[in-house]
């Protein structure tokens, strides 16, 4: 049987994941290189590069037998059937809710109307989580540049992920609540942990060490 | 022209139609030499029937009201309304009953996840043979079923429902808290199990033990290192688990079996031993199984029972892929 095929983020995640992977003995070299390349065969494993949003689709269809991803994508995609095996503790940030620095809006939307309007990424967490906190909302689905939003008035606030909290300062918005924390978290495909049990704990035992977790 | 037909269903095409068939016909020759009739059951039931099944898939995710103003639902799965058949026809006369059956159910699927809404199962049911001894048969013939289909290399996982009930009972871990945990584990979401169990207050030692538990998979090594993490609920459960093993391994049937204590079916009515079935050549489960001592008594029979259920289109892409392999 070949090795592990692994799914490896891209983006954001993607420095971090490669220390992590160096420090559980595979040979990242290759990716570090700026290589066009999406595959790369290392140290007895396939390394596979995707967007983190993807990682969950590739790993739940078994195209990928582990992945790394963030949490956030992996609640995005509540419903895809992968296993989350360990929390690798970095690629550390924040889903928050956001509005206009010193501007009432929001408040003022929910007090007047009963209802705010949210621009997000995220829409099902943000739904569940207005949900679960009794509030109404009417959600704006964007693709990029979510900050955007409020300040040419298509919402009232958002829901975004936040690191360093830079990108909101520049755009004078700032943090009215925080949702939940979320980091890179190791998922594996249903059938290969099962079949492949002792190369996944292995690997997920490395990468625990190799995290300090 | 173009007439859509709606998401997760589809028409089937000579050629493939042929295969299929093929492949039915062989595993209802397996079932019918072990025994076990065929049964058909109406594909629309009460849903005052089909909510028997509890759990989230067994609940019938299609309901509709007659003519008459009742409460109708298509069915979710197989073993309920055999379960309902069996208590309605078989009261008066001597278990053991085996049946078998091969038809479609109906469940909600994800938009875009190429599930089938409309999907077909092949089982059996194997009804008033308790324990181990009834288990193992069921075992038995689904590698049977599976070796017809010519699934060489597929894997059957056993498990045990009861283990992390007990388990949680033992620790006093209830209610709310203890249902968080329960979901976490068939998610297998192992980041969360531990940070609900951290939080059902059991202290850091237990919590890790619960959670090693559910990475244990493997031969019957697995079981001895269970026994070396304790406690009267896995001892329960391992014996359960022991005594299943043995008798297959008596029956010279144990190799394709890998037992796992991290197993957890989402249907609500699986109590003791639980099956689940994989292929190397494909990343989703073949179907799975168990035993569901009672669910018959639900509908006034009190019977011990296990069967297993097969998704014939996996089935079938998996002895597809399974082909390919051999031919390369």
């Amino acid at each position: 049987m070949s090795g592990l095929k692994i799914a490896v983020p891209r983006g954001a995640l993607f420095g971090d994941t490669l220390d992590v992977l160096d420090g559980a003995g595979l040979d990242t070299a290759e990716l570090r290189g700026g290589s066009r390349s999406l595959i790369f065969e290392t140290s007895g494993v396939t390394l596979v590069t995707v967007r983190p949003s993807d990682v969950p689709t590739y790993v739940e269809a078994g195209a990928a037998d582990v992945g790394i991803t963030g949490k956030d994508v992996l609640l995005e995609q509540s419903d895809r059937v992968v296993y989350e095996l360990l929390d690798l503790g970095y690629g550390r940030c924040r889903m928050v809710l956001a509005a206009r620095t010193g501007n009432d809006r929001l408040a003022e939307a929910q007090r007047r109307l009963g209802r705010m309007r949210i621009a997000t990424k995220y829409p099902r967490i943000a739904e569940r989580y207005f949900e679960s906190t009794g509030r109404q909302v009417e959600l704006v689905e964007v693709k990029g540049s979510v900050e955007l939003a409020p300040l040419v008035g298509l919402s009232d606030g958002i829901v975004d992920l936040v690191a360093t909290g830079r990108t909101l300062e520049e755009n004078e918005l700032e943090v009215r609540e925080e949702i939940v924390e979320c980091t890179a978290r190791i998922v594996a495909n249903r059938v290969s942990h099962k079949l492949r049990a002792a190369e996944i704990d292995e690997l997920t035992a490395k990468l625990r060490e190799a995290s300090g977790r | 022209m173009i007439h859509p037909i709606p998401a997760g269903t589809r028409d089937v095409l000579p050629d493939e139609m042929r295969e299929l068939r093929k492949l039915k016909n062989a595993l209802l020759d397996v079932f019918e030499r072990r025994g076990y009739g065929e049964v058909a059951t109406p594909a629309i039931e009460y849903e005052e029937t089909m909510a028997q099944g509890e759990g989230r898939t067994a609940r019938s995710s299609y309901r509709f009201f007659d003519e008459g103003g009742e409460l109708l639902a298509l069915r979710s799965d197989m073993t309920v309304p055999i379960a309902r058949l069996v208590a309605g026809r078989y009261a008066d006369s001597e278990p053991p009953h085996r049946l078998c059956y091969l038809a479609s159910a109906y469940r909600a699927v994800r938009p875009q996840s190429g599930q089938l809404r409309e999907f077909e199962q092949a089982g059996v049911e194997l009804i008033g043979v308790p324990g181990a001894e009834g288990t193992v048969e069921v075992v038995e013939v689904l590698e049977a079923a599976l070796d017809a289909a010519g699934l060489g290399s597929a894997v059957i996982g056993l498990g045990d429902a009861d283990l992390y009930r007990q388990l949680l009972e033992e620790l006093g871990v209830e209610g709310e808290a203890r249902n968080a945990i329960l979901a976490s584990l068939a998610a297998h979401d192992l980041v969360g199990l531990e940070e609900r169990l951290s939080r059902a207050g059991i202290g850091a030692a237990r919590v890790e033990t619960c959670v090693a538990l559910t990475q244990l998979r493997g031969g019957k090594e697995v079981l001895e290192r269970a026994r070396g993490l304790g406690g009267e609920a896995v001892e329960r459960a391992i014996s359960r688990i022991s005594e299943t093993y043995e008798g297959l391994e008596r029956r010279g049937a144990a190799e394709r079996v890998q037992i796992d204590l991290g197993l957890l079916r989402d249907l609500g009515y699986y109590s003791g031993a639980i099956l689940e079935v994989y292929d190397p050549a494909v990343g989703y489960v073949l179907g799975g199984g168990g035993r569901y001592d009672g669910l018959i008594k639900r509908f006034g029979l009190d019977l011990p029972a296990a069967g297993f259920g097969l998704y014939l289109q996996r089935v079938h892409t998996a002895q597809l892929e399974e082909q390919g392999r051999g031919g390369s």
